[in-house]
């Protein structure tokens, strides 16, 4: 099977999960302990923090090590709201984000905060000029996503951390699940307060991900217990998946492949782009590592199967949402064309594909398109 | 915008007389120290400032996080270059001011004209970027005494240097400049800020301490190397002396009285302390010492305590009170060290009730039924050395 859905969840490496078993084995110590051995998993515990903060080039700053990407992101933006509340209680955030965030705006507003959402264009971008716009002097949290987890639409991160700075003291959240080792991110500058990162896109292993903050700000916990973290997440840390964790981010910061994944995105952009009634979305603003075809008239399920049964996985737009029927919230805020709205498929890239996969796509997708022209013309689905 | 040159300016020392180059000297090689495995980071230093580059710019957000922690440093700030051409000046000052902010701020336009051939005077200059910058931010407003943004603009022959933004520098003097000096580092709250606030004026550190294994564990030694590797990070490295001292403590335990017992182990500390510091080269003993806090700190403990040595001994906490010693070491990150829950040699034999105001007299007339002298001597040859920041052989490699 060639697979190319690695924006839902990439293939763990076998360095990874040799950390994660030698951690068990010979560090299982509790790291509050005082005993040596705890001591031991303290220090290693510290040790994989510091290598993350040096390869984010966050030199002053914490790590705070949750269960993945979608608790650091209900950490930031819950956490940096109620921690900073005496700030104001305007929020913003955009339409397109992972509803990590858009659920915990949603819980915020119940408790009374007030939520504005930027919009995007028909490339997913939002617009500097709306951003300056709704920014408030009592914003609070601003949370903007980098890479699009659906289409693959990069934000102006920098561009956004600018104005945020000069037009408010809100805290500046970036989710960088998707972007984290395939795009740089600074965080020193203009660049983000915090920012999300999770495991498992990066070949490391469900359930470990981080919030990495600048020291001067840190979000109120939002869950209760013994001070681990510095009271900031509490329960027993996973020194193993921190330490896995660790080794995921120097494997994906060493072994960034951006310049191959774009090539190949290029490339099935211009074969795709022969067939008629079919989309690149964010074509000219998508990572170079995500890729979302848009299929006129069909549902985006038939075009998986078909893939499938032809040895290529890709998915819908999203596999959180997509066994679900409705038109992701993503695909409604750039306003795509009705015809396609239910025929958008995911093809993502990661490290270990190759171009002889790449080129075996090619030829399925050509494939698929023949068959649908054929098939239109007896109007079958 | 980009820029990849600071300025910086120099504290204290740009009132120094005929020594400051010796001070500037000793802040270029605190800096290099400081600032090393960044190899794009060249410095260049003038008589009254300094320039530091650094192309590579992941290089220059490492610098600006490590900078504020250098003694010798008054302030730093970015330079932006531009061409010495009134329109080149005029972009390239809205730019700066833009790195600010300039919500109800008031500024000031400075000129530095170097180049006399320039075709404005200095005057003409300053009102003329002034009016332009107030035309593009106009919530900004103009004021001479004291505005919070100070554009100064440095036109030369070749180019036009133009800073806004002002970060504060550590302040002091470089470390080492006002030579070296021997820490007696406890684990507790004080010393360390003792030994943080004497660098600030230029003293180079070595550390002292008293361990009592088996009573005291490792953890505890830990957390003095923390300490002491926190403290290396205001300047040079840092030397850590590790004393034995259960055999005298033991010693005095059983020959010196419960009331005087605890004099006399300082008065030992401070005998052994004097010796390392003669022996290493230092000029004074530093001490977390402040007044009145606990027994050995009233002036009849430490005038009795001080009786050992003519060295000086500089209590730079004599004066403060515990919430603003507590400050400082938050402020320089070694509280939550301190705070770490493990014994220490004073602990562990602490009388009930120790004398407040022991008298000298006694106290030596106890000491004098025991010769404390080779215990002194074996104690200061079995001491074990440890330089800080550790380059540690990791355990951990293959796991990272």
């Amino acid at each position: 099977m060639i697979y190319l859905d690695n924006s839902a969840t990439t293939a763990p490496k076998e360095e990874v999960l040799n950390s994660f078993v030698e951690v068990n084995k010979r560090f299982f110590a509790n790291p509050a302990s005082l005993h040596v051995a705890g001591r031991e998993a303290e220090t290693l515990l510290e040790k994989s923090r510091e290598q993350i903060l040096n390869l984010t080039q966050v030199s002053v700053g914490t790590v705070i090590y949750t269960s993945g990407g979608t608790e650091a992101n209900n950490l930031a933006v819950i956490g940096f709201a109620r921690k900073y509340q005496n700030r104001g209680n305007h929020i913003l955030t955009t339409k397109i984000e992972h509803p990590s965030v858009l659920e915990a705006v949603k819980q915020l507003e119940r408790e009374g905060f007030i939520v504005e959402y930027l919009s995007v264009n028909k490339d997913g971008v939002i617009s500097i000029d709306e951003l300056k716009e709704k920014l408030r002097e009592d914003t609070v949290v601003v949370s903007i996503m980098h890479v699009n987890n659906e289409i693959g639409a990069i934000q102006p991160i920098e561009d956004c951390g600018k104005v945020i700075r000069k037009k408010s003291r809100a805290i500046f959240h970036v989710d960088a699940v998707q972007s984290f080792g395939k795009l740089p991110l600074i965080l020193s500058g203009n660049g983000p307060d915090a920012i999300t990162i999770s495991g498992h896109k990066i070949h490391g292993l469900k359930g470990s991900g981080a919030l990495i903050t600048k020291k001067l700000v840190n979000p109120s916990s939002i869950n209760y217990g013994g001070g681990q973290e510095q009271g900031l997440r509490n329960g027993t840390v996973s020194v193993p998946n921190a330490v896995a964790l660790a080794r995921a981010v120097r494997l994906a910061t060493e072994n960034r492949k951006t310049v191959i994944f774009e090539r190949w995105r290029q490339r099935l952009i211009e074969h795709i782009e022969q067939s008629s009634d079919v989309l690149v979305l964010a074509k000219e603003t998508a990572a170079p590592h995500i890729l979302s075809i848009a299929f006129a008239h069909i549902k985006g399920e038939v075009a998986i199967n078909y893939f499938q049964k032809n040895g290529i996985l890709v998915s819908t737009s999203s596999a959180c949402s997509s066994k679900s029927e409705e038109v992701s919230h993503v695909i409604e805020a750039i306003q795509l064309e009705d015809k396609y709205k239910h025929g958008v498929i995911r093809v993502s890239f990661a490290e270990n594909n190759t171009n002889d996969e790449v080129v075996r796509f090619e030829k399925v997708f050509t494939n698929f398109v023949n068959l649908l022209k054929r098939g239109r013309s007896h109007d079958v689905e | 915008m980009m820029w990849n040159e600071l300025l910086i300016r120099y504290g204290e020392l740009s009132l120094k007389g005929r020594n400051r180059n010796v001070f500037i000297r000793r802040l270029k090689k605190n800096m290099k120290s400081a600032l090393h495995g960044l190899d794009s980071v060249i410095i260049k230093d003038e008589r009254d400032r300094m320039f530091l580059t650094a192309d590579n710019p992941k290089d220059m957000a490492e610098v600006m996080e490590r900078l504020p922690k250098i003694f010798g440093i008054h302030s730093f700030s970015p330079v932006v270059k531009c061409e010495p051409t009134l329109e080149a000046i005029y972009e390239t000052a809205l730019e700066a001011v833009g790195l600010e902010e300039t919500e109800g701020k008031s500024f000031k336009v400075e000129i530095r004209r170097t180049d006399k051939s320039f075709p404005y005077v200095t005057n003409e200059l300053q009102q003329k970027i002034g009016a332009h910058v107030l035309k593009n931010y106009p919530e900004l407003h103009v004021k001479m005494k004291k505005p919070d943004i100070l554009l100064h603009v440095d036109i030369r022959r070749h180019v036009a240097l133009l800073t806004s933004k002002v970060y504060p520098g550590a302040g002091g003097m470089p470390v080492g400049s006002s030579g070296k000096s021997l820490l007696m580092l406890s684990g507790g709250i004080d010393s360390p800020v003792a030994g943080y606030m004497m660098m600030k004026r230029g003293v180079e550190i070595h550390a002292i301490h008293f361990e009592s294994p088996p009573f005291t564990s490792e953890l505890a030694k830990q957390k003095v190397m923390d300490l002491a590797e926190k403290l290396s990070a205001f300047g040079t490295s840092v030397r850590l002396h590790v004393i034995p001292f259960t055999e005298i403590q033991q010693v005095i335990a059983n020959k010196i009285p419960d009331g005087e017992s605890m004099t006399t182990t300082r008065r030992l500390m401070m005998q052994i302390a004097d010796r390392v510091r003669e022996e290493i080269g230092a000029l004074g003993i530093v001490s977390g010492e402040s007044l009145g806090q606990v027994a050995s700190q009233t002036l009849q403990s430490l005038t009795a305590i001080n009786e050992v040595t003519s060295t000086p001994v500089l209590r730079p906490l004599i004066a403060l009170d515990k919430i603003e010693i507590i400050e400082i070491a938050k402020q320089i990150d070694t509280y939550e060290i301190s705070i770490r829950p493990y014994e220490d040699c004073c602990t562990i034999f602490t009388p009930a009730r120790p004398k407040t105001k022991p008298k000298l007299k006694r106290v030596k007339h106890f000491e004098s039924f025991t010769d404390f002298e080779p215990m002194i001597e074996e104690a200061i040859q079995e001491r074990r050395i440890y330089k800080l920041p550790r380059i540690e052989e990791d355990m951990f490699t293959d796991l990272l």
